[in-house]
């Protein structure tokens, strides 16, 4: 169980998943979305969630959320919320989600465009969200709501409370629903590829943004993303995802500057680096159907390491330094890097 | 919810699939509709194909000594009506009318409105505005009372309702191929077209209609039943067929009067409308269910 | 911003619909093989009379003079006269549309009422036995023509058990719902197997849009979000489904009309058809064509008031 040695400055396990499996049953068979994910989120801490799309990371978030889709999941495994009581999240009833959502964890989306009613103002949405947990008049109200926009960086935020989603750019937009998230004061905020939708300059401040505001009220993030850069730019702690499952996880310095497993190995050969010419590194082949589970290791058709026993042995998380860094590789030790990671200059 | 924290990855696993199995099962139930449907269908058809066959009585002839026998009389299984006119032999004839409008007017104004709205929205522009203008003319009338007025002026026959049915119901299918054109036109497979150099006509009837066409033909489920009905209605208003044409409608209206004693004469042909639009709706569920779950 | 849409353009739209409307009309009458005048006399033919009609419709002058003839007789509510009655058509025709209005509206309040609380409950539980249940009942009502389902009402609710009159329109509000509701019903239920469908399939995809989870996430009960972002967005699908049908609608006046034996503009059109009343039967068709505009615009005057974006394509 990957709790215990936190990043410097976090503090107690705020949120622990402990062997979650999601599995969706469709038409076409089950799909083991998430199969056997553990992790720990302390205190005042940023953990970023990586992987290709389709690695689970979003089914994660969502089944922590308790967002999914009810008719075609089913769950196994803990997810615990600490402070209240070591509650198992997954068997939270309607109205124990309804006091958690808000107040205790929240979570934007990807998309900003279709993740606001587009039929009701933006200033709306955010009263309701200020107003969910909190007995509040409705100038004291108001003043919440705009304080919040301002707080996000949004100019002449009175006016803008007025106005539709579809007369927000995509970035305010973002902007704005990281207030609505945050207008409760949760204590977990768990963002789902919140800057892929958006160009690069806008990418920047909204990740400034997060950091700057995480540093300010001390709650703890959950950042996923497929880009690395992303991740390393601003999280303490990185677990790296594939096919279901957490492949590896530690601290983001010992990640990016001794990666032990080879699928990190090659997310980081795949960025381009400072100063880099030439081709650019991407890992062939694509991952495996979540449906048909491949037996032995599911990174293993399109490992440079590969051998035989790869393709027959099921291994866990492995120790693999300091820090609870951990892979999921029998062959940790035996296989380095071509070269360290430089770094990129994408600030 | 569910959850079980105790569970074994395996019996989740186990849990899981039953339910997946379970929503192939539902697939299947819907192709089922479609079948179902067709082989209504195909029987209505080949009852009133053969008619002359199934029943040796004439559906015009009157026969004096034994008007409104019920049901299961020798000779009369679903009875007479008022003149003595076997009830079977009426409806089948009937369905003949019936089921003539549903094909023949239904395919004509399939084409020809398929045929103004592909090429409306292919051209765009001022010619589209003004081929649509004309579409929302029809449209701003009662779609009923348009066809009553045409009849009105024509003279109430079969034929001319036909007519009627031509001249108003092409525009819907107008109105969702020239939608579904537009959108088609910016189409990845479109532009390829276009741009290897194919002419407006190939592009239009062998790229984009082939990929259009469900919409429409499935609103011609739709358009059928509801021409059945519009044909039993005008018969019912005294509009459409005219007497002695056995046609469902007529019936219907004639035996309005005889409702309380001999409720077959109303009931056996309502049933028949019944029937054939059940067997459209079904055709229509299903091919919508199929065609939606093809295009996932 | 103007939430109602761009009023003067609609209005201008609007005055060319009605020109379409009638020019579409005036060539109605053209569409007669034969002699208008004999055809609009029939057994009251006299060649006086024939010159009369010839002279009034302009039928031995160019058809633009001809329009303009009848354009300008619109303009002074003048619709013709009808032979049968022997009464100008607009005198006729006005004496006949009480009881259709309230009936369109009666039915149109029914068929809300009746397919909206079921189509919801049929998208939030699909599958469910109000879904499933719906779905049968509603399939058969739609194979049902209008004038069977009235047939079997009378039958069941006013024959056997006396519990609703069996024609005629009643007298005062509340004589109207009682006389009208059984007419009013038979048209909803035509009507509510579209809304139904329609609704239900807008419900099943508002609850998949993501602005739903990001207003669960606020951590607000279910039930708030159901009404104010589920409902909200769905029920947009609808108006338009339903300002479109209203067009049956009104057709389906005509059959229930003539089934309830109710004075309304239906029975008068049947009759007039019957009778060779070319006039009114052009007026009728006028004034149905009218009322479906306003229609029209109403529905687009409450999308645009219940969803900002429209008239928000061009530039977006």
């Amino acid at each position: 169980m990957s709790g215990g040695q936190p990043a410097p400055g976090a503090g107690a396990p705020l949120l622990t998943v402990c062997d979650l499996r999601s599995y969706l049953a469709t038409g076409q068979g089950v799909v083991r979305a998430v199969d056997g994910v553990s992790l720990t989120v302390h205190e005042a801490e940023v953990l970023g969630i990586v992987g290709e799309s389709g690695c689970g990371k979003t089914v994660t978030c969502r089944t922590i959320m308790g967002l999914m889709p009810a008719r075609i999941l089913h769950t196994s495994g803990e997810v615990i919320y600490h402070p209240r009581g070591e509650q198992n999240l997954l068997d939270a009833s309607q109205a124990q989600w309804e006091s958690l959502r808000g107040a205790q964890l929240a979570m934007i989306f990807q998309d900003p465009m279709t993740a606001l009613n587009p039929v009701r103002t933006v200033g709306d949405q955010l009263l309701e969200a200020v107003n969910a947990h909190a007995k509040l008049s409705r100038p004291e109200a108001q003043a919440r709501a705009i304080g919040l926009l301002e707080r996000v960086g949004i100019p002449a935020p009175a006016r803008r409370m007025r106005d539709y989603p579809f007369q927000f750019s995509g970035g305010m937009l973002q902007r704005a629903l990281i207030a609505i998230a945050l207008a409760s004061s949760p204590r977990l905020l768990l963002a789902d590829e919140p800057t892929t939708s958006l160009d690069v300059i806008i990418q920047d401040q909204i990740l400034s943004l997060l950091l700057e505001l995480q540093q300010d009220t001390g709650m703890s993030m959950i950042l996923v993303s497929h880009d690395l850069a992303v991740i390393t730019e601003i999280c303490d702690r990185i677990v790296v995802m594939y096919a279901g499952q957490v492949v590896e996880e530690g601290a983001t310095s010992d990640i990016i500057t001794a990666p032990r497993h080879p699928y990190t190995q090659a997310l980081l050969d795949a960025l381009p680096q400072a100063g880099q010419r030439g081709q650019l590194h991407s890992i062939r082949g694509s991952p495996p159907s979540l449906i048909d589970v491949p037996d032995g290791c599911r990174f293993a058709p399109r490992c440079r390491h590969v051998t035989d026993e790869c393709r027959v042995w099921e291994t866990e998380l492995i120790a693999a330094g300091e820090r609870e860094h951990a892979a999921r590789c029998w062959r940790l030790h035996d296989i380095g890097r071509s070269q360290a990671w430089q770094g990129s200059d994408s600030a | 919810m569910s959850t079980a924290w105790a569970a074994s990855p395996s019996e989740l696993l186990m849990r899981a699939a039953s339910k997946a199995a379970g929503r192939r099962r539902s697939v299947t139930r819907r192709r089922l509709t479609l079948i179902v449907g067709l082989v209504l269908l195909g029987i209505a058809i080949l009852a009133v194909f053969l008619a002359p066959v199934l029943v040796s009585q004439s559906p015009t002839t009157i026969d004096p000594l034994h008007p409104l026998a019920p049901p299961l009389t020798p000779d009369h299984l679903l009875g007479t009506d008022q003149y003595g006119r076997d009830i079977l032999a009426r409806i089948l004839y009937g369905g003949r009318i019936d089921l003539a409008i549903a094909f023949g007017a239904t395919a004509v104004t399939l084409v020809g409105g398929t045929f103004y709205g592909l090429i409306a929205g292919y051209i765009g522009g001022r010619t589209d505005s003004v081929m649509m203008r004309v579409v929302d003319l029809v449209f701003a009338f009662p779609f009923l009372v348009l066809v009553i007025a045409i009849i009105a002026m024509l003279g109430p026959s079969i034929f001319n309702m036909f007519v009627a049915i031509w001249i108003t119901s092409w525009v819907a299918y107008a109105r969702i191929m020239r939608a579904q054109t537009v959108v088609a036109k910016k189409q990845q497979y479109v532009l390829a077209a276009r741009a290897l150099g194919y002419g407006r006509l190939r592009v239009m009837f062998r790229h984009i209609l082939p990929n259009t066409a469900s919409a429409v033909i499935i609103f011609s489920m739709v358009d059928a039943v509801g021409n059945i009905i519009l044909a039993a209605s005008l018969g019912f208003l005294g509009l459409g067929a005219q007497p002695p044409a056995p046609e469902w409608g007529t019936m219907i209206a004639d035996g309005q009067n005889y409702i309380l004693s001999s409720w077959w004469l109303v009931a056996m042909p309502g049933l028949a409308v019944l029937y054939i639009g059940i067997s459209f709706a079904l055709i229509g569920d299903g091919l919508a269910d199929l065609l939606r779950a093809g295009e996932q | 911003m103007n939430r109602f849409g761009s009023l003067p353009r609609r209005l201008v739209h609007l005055v060319i619909v009605l020109f379409g409307i009638s020019l579409v009309t005036f060539f109605l009458l053209r569409l007669i093989p034969g002699d208008p005048a004999l055809a609009i006399l029939g057994s009251s033919y006299t060649h006086q009379r024939a010159v009369a009609i010839d002279n009034f419709l302009g039928l031995n002058r160019p058809i633009w003079t001809q329009y303009g003839l009848y354009m300008d007789r619109l303009f002074h509510g003048n619709m013709g006269f009808s032979f049968y009655y022997d009464e100008p058509a607009t005198t006729v025709i006005l004496q006949h549309v009480a009881p259709t209005l309230f009936l369109l509206v009666y039915a149109g309040a029914l068929a809300a009422l009746i397919s909206f609380p079921i189509g919801f409950i049929s998208g939030l539980r699909r599958g469910g036995v109000v879904d499933q249940a719906g779905r049968i009942f509603f399939t058969l009502s739609f194979a049902m023509p209008a004038f069977w389902l009235g047939i079997i009402f009378i039958l069941l609710f006013s024959v056997h058990i006396h519990a609703f009159p069996i024609s005629g329109f009643g007298s005062g509000f509340i004589g109207h719902l009682y006389y009208l509701f059984l007419p009013a019903l038979t048209i909803a239920l035509g009507f509510s197997t579209v809304l139904v469908r329609s609704l239900r399939a807008a419900t099943i995809s508002a609850l998949q849009a993501e602005f739903v989870d990001t207003a669960r996430m606020k951590g607000i009960p279910w039930r708030r979000v159901l009404w104010r972002h589920v409902f909200r967005i769905a029920i947009l699908a609808v108006v338009a489904v339903y300002g479109v049908n209203l067009a049956y609608l009104v057709g389906g006046t005509v059959l229930v009309e003539n089934v309830f034996s109710l004075p309304g503009l239906g029975t008068l059109l049947v009759d007039s058809v019957n009778q060779r009343d070319y006039p009114v039967v052009q007026g009728i068709t006028l004034l149905f064509a009218v009322i479906i505009v306003c229609i029209n615009l109403l529905t687009d005057m409450v999308q645009a008031a219940l969803d900002p974006r429209v008239g928000q394509e061009i530039g977006t």
